[in-house]
């Protein structure tokens, strides 16, 4: 009997470290919740629908921040899917292993970069590259909504390049990983009957479909959070519109920067609201990519 | 029937198009650390690791405060996130199939996504606000937070390689289940769970949005955890957005040093891994 | 001999023990217009007295004014007086000590055009957006015989709480109805147009970055970064550039007569020679500081900047304040409870 108190103390340390979890997560949800209520009782559901982020009249909306978010990170997601995809093919089908294992570490060196080191790149380097580019666009293209404005450099396309560029080794290791779990019959089948290279990955494509859905997720999630990088390059200004050469903002950003001086409680309780809702997309996006995922490994 | 030429044709251009994604996917990379090693390396002098930031305008100045402050930081989420997930992941690995065990890796794998400028925010209500002051400890409390998912579910997953026997033997031995998990698997999953926490410190150490509001920033070292502190990403930042020459160089500098700091901390724990893997290939 | 090492131990023990309980570290946030000139005060003040630390975070004034009322910082600094509102917000009684003079400066990058000119109404309309070219013919009145570029106007603001906007917008404001009406006087508004960026130090950064960009920075910014600063015609049409000359003239006739708080702005001054868009910048203290040593070493540093430190404003484009005013701001820092 005295031989079993150890594992009764061990049992019950665990189950308490691990509770620990739940209430660190719970924490969060209420606290952000109770931050934000002044907020949300002053502005309801117009919170979401206003377009004016007035500190001086303290009339808050944070549809520009939505947009700036939501514009920035799919355009991200766009560009970066296929380049991770096609990655996670190559490596997890057509590389022999000299050259997989190498490529497997190289992509796991591009997501330890520091979103801040992103940043810095992008301020000295990318910035300025793309206003070259967006100097020697053809006047055609100016006119069209989506490349309006004076050539910055600093704005949404910028942004949504070093998002793709932080993203795409995420998605290209889940979507290796979720490659590698498909069973090696769908493909050998595939061969059998005398399916080329193409034809047997896309079978194997095709049966990992929702865990490639959920990859793709993932890297969305993490392009929704993403704070400094794009602070950086984004250009911080509160405006909605369809061209990837203007300064807009996103959620994050706008907690970042103005997060400290919030000097009257509505202003710092807008923000949090920001952040709940934030927590809250995130927490759904990545819940249903790993349902996903998991629906496709079980 | 032969292969049509059109269908290899297609399969060729599709290998292609794979080989092209993967060449430009790694392009980025070379690029950012060409720009990082070139301009940095130019910046580093003993000054960088030794002196504190000089008035602007005035040369010689230096991030040593700044080096000091990531290592505390790192130092003090370690501390936090090392009982919390270790433990974590010896419960989900001894409990696995347990509905209670479900939730806390749905909350694990929560945490893990929850933006660091969420955790931040969440810090400076829990750590910065009821105390006044802004300091080091909140600011690993911030980091700790975001380390934890990583610790406890590579820690889960590790325990499980660690061979069945292995604990079978422990327990046919007489042990109780806490001896076994203590003095048997844990230590043969040991440098696994090393691993797991060094890549969390790797993933932690280049934050920068949580510590904006809760270690703040120091133009001194910090002489006590209450506080606050500087550290190298937020100083990186500081210095990028400004116009002063100087500190541009002393940017680039300290990415540099973060970027050796983190790769370094990668390439440890993937050669460790390898390891392990091999063991439990072997075993 | 045992002795001799016990007693020399304790002593050194005792010495180091002293000698780190007498390090005094005090925290300040605010403002990034003074950054500069208290950056290097804090400094040379750190030499001359090695036991005092003081560490000062350059976030802007609306964080400054924010941390001090929440106390998680022990002093701020801002160059937009707090309302009255804020004040009752915050625990105790705030005061406004002045501690230099500083300028806002319309800076830009406009490659080859030189030293531009500008006037009020014309900067208003700039940063409304409502002029969108460099050689628009508002500019081109202002500065006849320079071939400006047909440069789209890219205009920078802050994107943070900051005094230089509330300095500049309440300039603007004077000069233009409209301006006031759509913007309005404050640390943060909601400009028509342009990019916003942190700190003056984030906003002189990118209009070096880029070509065709207007900025609102102080004076030191601009000197330090290399950008160009233009000239503003004042009151009385004479066409004024920053400097110490001119922000003193502005002080003297603008702060003639100080409110006891300290709070004046002095946009627009009247007189020869002045400097419209001048201000004073204003350390934040509480007159019952709740640590007292702090306290202490905090007033003993705002008695040296006030006279001794003065000396080193005009070498980094601030000037000095007049003697009637640093008679009033030291009796000011008199009145602060350190024991």
């Amino acid at each position: 009997m005295a031989r079993r108190a150890p594992s009764v103390l061990f049992g019950g340390a665990t189950t308490a470290l691990a509770s620990a979890v739940l209430v660190i997560v719970s924490a969060i949800a209420v606290v952000l919740t109770i931050d934000a209520l002044p907020s949300i009782r002053r502005f309801g559901l117009e919170f979401w629908s206003g377009t004016v982020w007035d500190p001086v009249t303290q009339d808050f909306g944070a549809l520009p921040f939505i947009w700036g978010t939501l514009y920035s990170s799919c355009l991200a997601i766009i560009l970066a899917a296929p380049i991770a995809l096609g990655s996670a093919v190559f490596i997890a089908e057509f590389a022999p292993p000299w050259l997989g294992q190498p490529l497997v570490f190289l992509i796991e060196l591009l997501a330890a970069i520091p979103s801040i080191v992103y940043g810095l790149w992008g301020i000295f380097v990318l910035v300025p590259d793309i206003r070259r580019l967006e100097l020697a666009l053809p006047d055609a293209l100016r006119q069209s909504p989506f490349f309006s404005g004076p050539p910055l450099g600093l704005g949404l396309l910028s942004a949504a390049l070093l998002l793709a560029i932080m993203v795409i080794p995420f998605t290209a290791s889940v979507a290796r990983e979720v490659l590698r779990a498909v069973p090696l019959a769908q493909r050998e089948a595939a061969y059998a009957l005398g399916a080329t290279p193409f034809e047997a990955v896309r079978a194997a494509l095709h049966y990992a479909r929702s865990g490639i859905a959920g990859a793709v997720m993932l890297g969305l999630g993490r392009a929704l959070g993403e704070t400094m990088a794009v602070a950086m390059v984004i250009g911080n200004t509160p405006k909605i519109s369809l061209s990837i050469v203007q300064p807009q903002y996103t959620m994050a950003a706008v907690i970042a920067n103005e997060f400290t001086e919030a000097a009257q409680p509505l202003y710092l309780s807008a923000l949090v609201e920001i952040g709940l809702v934030l927590f809250a997309v995130t927490l759904v996006i990545n819940a249903l990519s790993r349902l996903l995922i998991w629906s496709m490994t079980r | 029937m032969t292969l049509g030429r059109g269908r290899r044709a297609v399969s060729a251009a599709f290998v292609v198009a794979c080989a092209a994604a993967v060449v430009l996917a790694v392009v980025p990379l070379v690029l950012v650390l060409g720009f990082v090693v070139g301009r940095g390396v130019q910046a580093l002098n003993a000054d960088f690791f030794t002196r504190l930031p000089q008035p602007v305008g005035e040369a010689g100045g230096g991030m040593a405060n700044a080096i000091l402050g990531t290592l505390t930081l790192a130092t003090l989420a370690a501390a936090m996130a090392v009982p919390i997930g270790v433990g974590t992941g010896l419960y989900l690995s001894e409990h696995s199939g347990r509905p209670f065990a479900s939730l806390v890796r749905f909350a694990a794998d929560t945490l893990n996504g929850v933006p660091s400028i969420v955790i931040g925010v969440f810090a400076y209500a829990v750590a910065v606000l009821p105390f006044q002051r802004f300091s080091a400890l909140a600011g690993g409390f911030a980091l700790g937070v975001m380390m934890i998912p990583i610790v406890a579910r590579t820690t889960e997953e590790l325990l499980l390689l660690v061979p069945e026997s292995l604990r079978e033997g422990a327990l046919a031995l007489g042990a109780t289940r806490g001896r076994a998990m203590l003095g048997v698997v844990l230590p043969a999953a040991l440098p696994g769970v090393v691993t797991a926490v060094v890549l969390a410190l790797a993933r932690v150490a280049g934050e920068t949005a949580p510590l904006l509001f809760t270690s703040f920033n120091n133009r001194f070292f910090a002489t006590s955890l209450t506080e606050p502190t500087s550290s190298l990403t937020v100083q990186v930042f500081t210095y990028a957005i400004s116009p002063y020459e100087d500190w541009h160089r002393q940017a680039w500098a300290g990415a540099l040093v973060l970027i050796v700091m983190v790769f370094g901390c990668s390439l440890l724990a993937r050669l460790t891994t390898r390891r392990l893997e091999r063991m439990h290939r072997g075993g | 001999m045992r002795a001799g090492v016990a007693l020399l131990t304790t002593c050194a023990l005792t010495a180091a023990t002293l000698a780190a309980a007498q390090t005094v570290r005090v925290t300040g946030a605010g403002a990034t217009f003074p950054y500069p000139i208290y950056s290097k005060w804090f400094a040379e003040y750190g030499r001359l007295h090695r036991e005092v630390e003081i560490d000062y975070q350059s976030i802007g004034s609306g964080g400054g004014i924010r941390q001090v009322t929440n106390r998680t910082v022990f002093f701020g600094a801002t160059d937009s007086p707090m309302t009255d509102e804020q004040l009752r917000a915050a625990g105790g009684r705030l005061l406004h000590v002045p501690m230099a003079l500083g300028a806002v400066v319309p800076a830009y990058h406009v490659p080859g055009a030189g030293e531009l000119t500008f006037s009020g109404d014309v900067l208003a309309r700039i940063f409304l957006g409502q002029i969108a070219r460099w050689n628009d013919a508002a500019i081109s009145a202002l500065n006849p015989g320079v071939r400006l570029p047909a440069t789209a106007i890219t205009v920078v603001h802050r994107a943070d709480g900051s005094g230089t906007t509330y300095v500049w917008t309440e300039y603007l404001s004077k000069q233009s109805a409209e301006f006031r009406r759509m913007v309005g006087v404050n640390a943060a508004v909601r400009w028509p147009a342009g990019v916003g960026a942190r700190g003056n130090e984030g906003v002189a950064g990118l209009v070096q970055q880029i070509p065709g960009a207007i900025a609102y920075v102080e004076l030191n910014y601009a000197i330090h970064g290399k950008i160009a600063y233009g000239r503003v015609l004042n009151g009385g049409g004479e066409r004024v550039k920053a400097s110490v000359e001119s922000m003193t003239a502005a002080a003297l006739s603008g702060a003639a007569t100080m409110p006891p708080d300290f709070r004046l702005s002095i946009t627009d001054a009247p007189g020869k020679g002045t400097y419209p868009i001048s201000s004073f910048t204003w350390l934040l203290l509480y007159e019952e500081p709740k640590d007292k040593v702090r306290g202490r070493a905090m007033v003993e540093f705002v008695r040296w900047a006030l006279t001794a430190g003065q000396g080193y404003c005009a070498d980094l484009g601030y000037a000095p304040l007049p003697d009637h005013i640093v008679k009033l701001a030291l009796a000011a820092v008199d009145r602060i409870k350190t024991s």
